[in-house]
């Protein structure tokens, strides 16, 4: 019962309804939600090079999505001879279903308003916008995201083909590689908030200066920001799928419904990211306080959560797009290098930090004795930096004595 | 700045915060039914001068062939798609007016790169290209234009086959070659007319020297 919805606690029809609209609604959502990211996604950066991107398929050309994908369902499906033909159909599925889950403990709405704990009420039944609230809500979000690993994973391998295989090779070391600085990041925002259930989280960042990008200092988000980048596959840390490298990557071998169950999935994890981001950092449904007003949206009724989170949503699509816009994809040593001795590190340091700063804050420490403890402990880590930074200086400068390439 | 610098670059380009577009958008679809073509098609631009289309066999004023079945387009034809086989000419009602006429002229367009070298080898004008490119046909057999598709109408005008794209006025079209009168600069043949008449145009004009 770990997962359940609470309005199943006591069986009724009327609940049991509500929650079968709900799993309809997030299904829903998440398809659309998907569709137009790619075709966001597509307009966005088409508008930063200067094109104009898709214009005929509907208006704006928003349909384009839709029309790619029907013309994938009718293409031959290919399953190369040499490939595990079970594994090969399976990854697409393993790819594609945790990214869908993911969406069933991120908080899309709900009342949060003055410091309430997001309930509201629909068809006279008391209810969370949210499909699933579990205690655990953040660790099902790292399990889900580990994974996903596997459909790409299994996917190059199971193909029976070099470049596949290079390319889920390459997945499997950057998602294990980032998901450590991802869970260290996580874990400041877990401490700060005290709570692993995902609307709990939202609820405690009831002011903006509670907002955990602000109260945890920002570098935690920074963080986590760029290993969501590499756990998504985004560039720039696409090597996955590197097309001058890699032809397409861990999907080479793969065609007709079972691509686009990948791309799907792509874009998808995509958007589901930028919601936890959105649910972690900036407090998901959360109304923004503009001008002592607590709620500007509060004539929306229930739903003034779900724009809140939608518009901060938007913000971090574009985000991710303008990434893909600007950056140029990093070499792989480039990509290690950030990931084990830049971004864990810091993490890690930071969340100590955190963690010095919470021990203070339960022994009641004055504001001078946090200040002073605070600035020894930057002092230590700075030190220890420089050291980390020194011991990598001196391994790349023997590498190259002995003529390694990187 | 360092490595954000590049973030607004991007930026800016996007045309929210006031980069331009250097690309124009399709006219077709939706909108060009509601405004001008019933069909939705695309508007077409205006063609340069020059343009190599799809081919015409050009005929005399007085409805004779030009082609006189010598086979030099087909064997300066840089992707071998041209098959001409000549044949002589009855005397009592001759195709041609020389010795010889093209019995066979086919041009394969899945092949043909659209060269001009074929009008260039031409030593009558009997092959001329027009404007035309856009035809779309669904299988290879039609790809194969034969001759009696490819040589020009009573009026003068090419034929109209199902699966091309004409546009009112692009009839008019049938000849893309160059009509320099002097293009050594050589003064004595500045504005001396060197090619023959056509069916249904006469003689055309000499192309506009250059200033």
């Amino acid at each position: 019962m770990l997962a359940l919805d609470e309005l199943l606690d006591d069986l009724s029809f009327g609940a049991v309804l509500i929650v079968l609209l709900k799993v309809v609604i997030v299904f829903v959502v998440g398809l659309v939600a998907t569709m137009l990211m790619v075709w966001f996604e597509r307009k966005v950066i088409a508008g930063m090079q200067n094109r104009i991107g898709p214009n005929k398929a509907g208006p704006w050309g928003i349909l384009q999505t839709l029309a790619d994908g029907i013309k994938l369902f009718f293409k031959e499906d290919l399953i190369p001879d040499r490939s595990d033909r079970f594994v090969f159909k399976l990854a697409p599925y393993l790819a594609f279903v945790p990214a869908f889950l993911v969406w069933s403990v991120i908080p899309l709405g709900g009342d949060f308003s003055g410091g309430k704990d997001g309930h509201v009420v629909l068809f006279d039944h008391v209810t969370r916008l949210q499909l699933a609230d579990p205690a655990i809500g953040v660790l099902l979000l790292l399990a889900l995201s580990s994974i996903a690993v596997y459909g790409i994973m299994l996917a190059g391998w199971a193909s029976g083909s070099k470049y596949p295989l290079l390319g889920s090779v390459r997945a499997s070391a950057q998602m294990v590689s980032y998901e450590a600085a991802l869970g260290l990041s996580l874990a400041a925002v877990i401490m700060v908030s005290g709570t692993l259930s995902t609307s709990g989280i939202v609820a405690y960042q009831s002011s903006l200066s509670k907002w955990h990008i602000a109260g945890t200092a920002f570098v935690p988000f920074a963080i986590f920001l760029i290993a969501a980048t590499a756990e998504l596959n985004r560039p720039p840390f696409d090597l996955v799928e590197a097309e001058q490298e890699l032809v397409g990557g861990f999907n080479t071998e793969y065609s007709s419904i079972r691509f686009a169950l990948f791309f799907l999935a792509e874009f998808m994890n995509t958007v589901t990211m930028s919601g936890v981001i959105v649910t972690l950092f900036f407090g998901g449904p959360q109304p923004l306080k503009i001008g002592g007003n607590d709620n500007i949206l509060s004539v929306l009724g229930p739903f003034s959560g779900t724009v809140w989170f939608l518009l901060k949503l938007l913000v971090f699509l574009y985000i991710y797009v303008w990434f893909r816009a600007t950056l140029p994809r990093l070499r792989y040593d480039q990509l290690m290098n950030l990931g084990w001795k830049v971004m864990i590190p810091v993490a890690l340091g930071w969340f100590m930090l955190l963690a010095l700063l919470r021990v203070g804050g339960d022994r009641g420490w004055t504001r001078l004795h946090k200040t002073t403890v605070g600035v020894v402990a930057l002092a230590v880590l700075a030190v220890a930096g420089a050291l980390l930074s020194l011991a990598v200086n001196v391994g790349s400068r023997n590498r190259d004595r002995e003529g390694a390439t990187f | 700045m360092g490595y954000l610098e590049g973030f607004l670059v991007t930026l800016k380009q996007h045309r929210l915060f006031g980069g331009k577009r250097v690309t124009t958008s399709y006219s077709g679809g939706r909108v060009a039914k509601k405004v001008s073509d019933p069909e939705g098609r695309d508007d077409k631009i205006t063609k340069p001068e020059r343009m190599h289309g799809r081919h015409v066999l050009n005929r005399y004023d007085d409805g004779m062939e030009k082609c006189i079945g010598c086979e030099l387009c087909a064997g300066v034809c840089p992707a071998k798609c041209i098959y001409v086989r000549g044949a002589d000419n009855d005397p009592q009602d001759p195709t041609s007016p020389g010795e010889r006429y093209g019995f066979v002229y086919e041009i394969n367009y899945l092949r043909c790169i659209h060269c001009d070298l074929c009008v260039e080898a031409c030593p009558t004008e009997a092959i001329t290209e027009s404007k035309l490119f856009e035809f779309s046909f669904t299988n290879r057999r039609d790809a194969v234009y034969t001759k009696a598709e490819l040589v020009v109408g009573d009026d003068g005008r090419p034929q109209r086959l199902p699966w091309e794209d004409w546009r009112p006025g692009e009839y008019q079209q049938t000849s893309g070659w160059m009509r320099a009168t002097s293009p050594g600069g050589d003064a004595d043949f500045v504005g001396h007319v060197g090619w023959s008449s056509e069916l249904g145009y006469g003689v055309r004009p000499p192309e506009e020297s250059a200033p």
